[in-house]
């Protein structure tokens, strides 16, 4: 294998790992958002359960809740040995007939262990975020009128967002290198297949030559995420 | 009588901070609020603004009863009429950052106008105009409160006195019946308070209908029809401004006025 070979191939891993960082994304913000709204809860038991989840899932290594959503299923099923994700894959690789076990049923259990590990991170930023508007805003809001969900989206919304950009910046370069962790259910993501040649070709470098990608990645989210920070430097809350 | 405030009652957790409040206000009358810190004057406003809501009592605007304890504690859960009433001017202003003058002042009425739209199923052609209207009666606003050349800046590029002028065209754009303001010159420093009283003189000269929480005294006996001194949440003395500052001869308004002259002419 040629280097041209080898950039393709952890390109190709590459893309997975983009693929579930989009994904992650897409699903732990919103879900984020919820839960960050039952958090704040007047009632004390959507409160008191939505805490207690969040206190779990934060206090699992992100590794472990991958291996528990993949293999707990399967476990705690009938006879106790039948993986559905697993089952997932054989499924597809039959659909599609290929001679390669397709990844799709794995790839799922590390995307909902993902959701629900970030989207737990992110609702403690959006309540931060959303608590510590000041009282007055809200005030403002309904003396003049407006409903709680117009004070929420007109008023408050823009002020939250601006707040939480930079923890936001932090959280979702972790995500970007978190997406690795999906190697230990053998999705072929980039250090899965680095590692693979590691093993099979004695070649070594490539796993470090890694990094490049990430940091690449990275740089593009931090621009992204500069940019966004310029756009709302404006005005002051 | 235009707005009647009846038996009004407040507690926090213990600590009664109205003990029934009754006064009435007519149309185009300026009613001071006066009192030590703690002795109910704000606590009062926001009740009447719907900021907190009271335990006991009632408000009648025009006739009209806008707040009944008696109905919001009984199971019914009646609803009373939504009619925005108030204006409101707080202390700190309380503007939104992200808006420019303009957009404060029109951010309430184009939603209003929105809404509206929507429930009604108005035609385009109506609501454009209904928005193109309040956009020139926001800026009519922002010219009246002399800040023409700073509609387009945001909170944090204005003074303070010109927020609270911003705060106060916000307030004015929704055509309140009563104008409240709460302390409305206490964040300022004392050499821009004058350019915020000027505009609520003015108001006064036009017959706005005003409650003002004030800890500015010769402010309030040169523009107030009215004025009621609170102590300890409850209404101690009431009258025209030459009888609480001169005729009245209630022991704790004078000990209240005396220490407030005194700790000013230091």
């Amino acid at each position: 294998m040629n280097f041209l070979d080898i950039t393709l191939d952890l390109l190709g891993g590459f893309g997975l790992t983009c693929l579930l960082f989009f994904l992650t994304l897409l699903l732990a913000v919103p879900l984020g958002l919820a839960l960050s709204f039952c958090s704040m809860s007047k009632y004390k038991a959507v409160k008191g359960v939505s805490r207690i989840f969040i206190w779990i899932v934060r206090g699992i290594p992100l590794m472990l809740l991958v291996c528990m959503i993949y293999y707990l299923p399967g476990l705690l099923g009938k006879g106790g040995s039948s993986n559905i994700f697993y089952m997932l894959d054989l499924y597809f690789t039959s659909l599609s007939g290929s001679n390669e076990l397709l990844y799709y049923g794995s790839f799922l259990a590390v995307l909902i262990a993902f959701v629900i590990n970030y989207s737990c991170y992110f609702s403690e930023i959006f309540r931060g975020g959303i608590e510590s508007i000041p009282q007055g805003q809200y005030e403002a809001g309904k003396v003049l009128g407006l409903t709680q969900g117009e004070i929420f989206r007109k008023i408050v919304l823009k002020q939250v967002i601006k707040r939480i950009l930079p923890p936001m910046s932090n959280e979702i370069i972790t995500l970007v290198k978190d997406t690795a962790l999906a190697n230990v259910i053998a999705i072929p993501e980039i250090i899965k297949r680095a590692k693979d040649m590691a093993a099979t070709d004695a070649l070594t470098w490539p796993l470090f030559y890694t990094a490049v990608f990430y940091l690449l990645f990275v740089g593009l989210v931090t621009i992204l995420l500069g940019y966004a920070e310029r756009k709302l430097s404006y005005f002051k809350a | 009588m235009f707005l009647e405030v009846k038996n009004l009652t407040k507690s926090f957790d213990d600590t009664r901070v109205l003990k029934g409040i009754d006064f009435t206000l007519e149309k185009g009358q300026v009613l001071s609020l006066i009192g030590s810190s703690g002795s109910g004057k704000t606590t009062l406003l926001r009740c009447i603004n719907a900021l907190e809501t009271a335990d006991g009592g009632s408000i009648y605007v025009d006739g009209n009863k806008i707040f009944d304890a008696e109905l919001l504690n009984s199971k019914k859960k009646t609803q009373l009429k939504n009619k925005l009433n108030f204006g409101f001017v707080f202390q700190s202003f309380n503007l939104f950052p992200q808006y420019t003058a303009l957009e404060n002042v029109t951010l309430a009425p184009i939603q209003h106008i929105k809404d509206e739209c929507k429930k009604n199923k108005r035609s385009k052609v109506y609501c454009k105009a209904m928005i193109a209207a309040a956009e020139e009666k926001a800026k009519e606003l922002l010219e009246k409160v002399g800040l023409a050349d700073k509609m387009d800046h945001y909170p944090c590029q204005l003074s303070g006195g010109q927020q609270q002028r911003v705060s106060i065209a916000r307030a004015l754009a929704l055509n309140p019946d009563v104008l409240c303001f709460d302390e409305p010159t206490s964040a300022l420093d004392p050499e821009i308070t004058g350019e915020v009283l000027k505009i609520i003189k003015e108001l006064a000269a036009e017959d706005m209908t005003m409650i003002i929480v004030t800890h500015e005294m010769n402010f309030a006996k040169d523009v107030s029809d009215k004025i009621i001194f609170m102590d300890n949440g409850v209404i101690a003395e009431e009258g025209t401004p030459e009888h609480i500052f001169g005729a009245s001869e209630n022991p704790r308004l004078h000990s209240f006025l005396s220490s407030f002259y005194g700790a000013h002419k230091v």
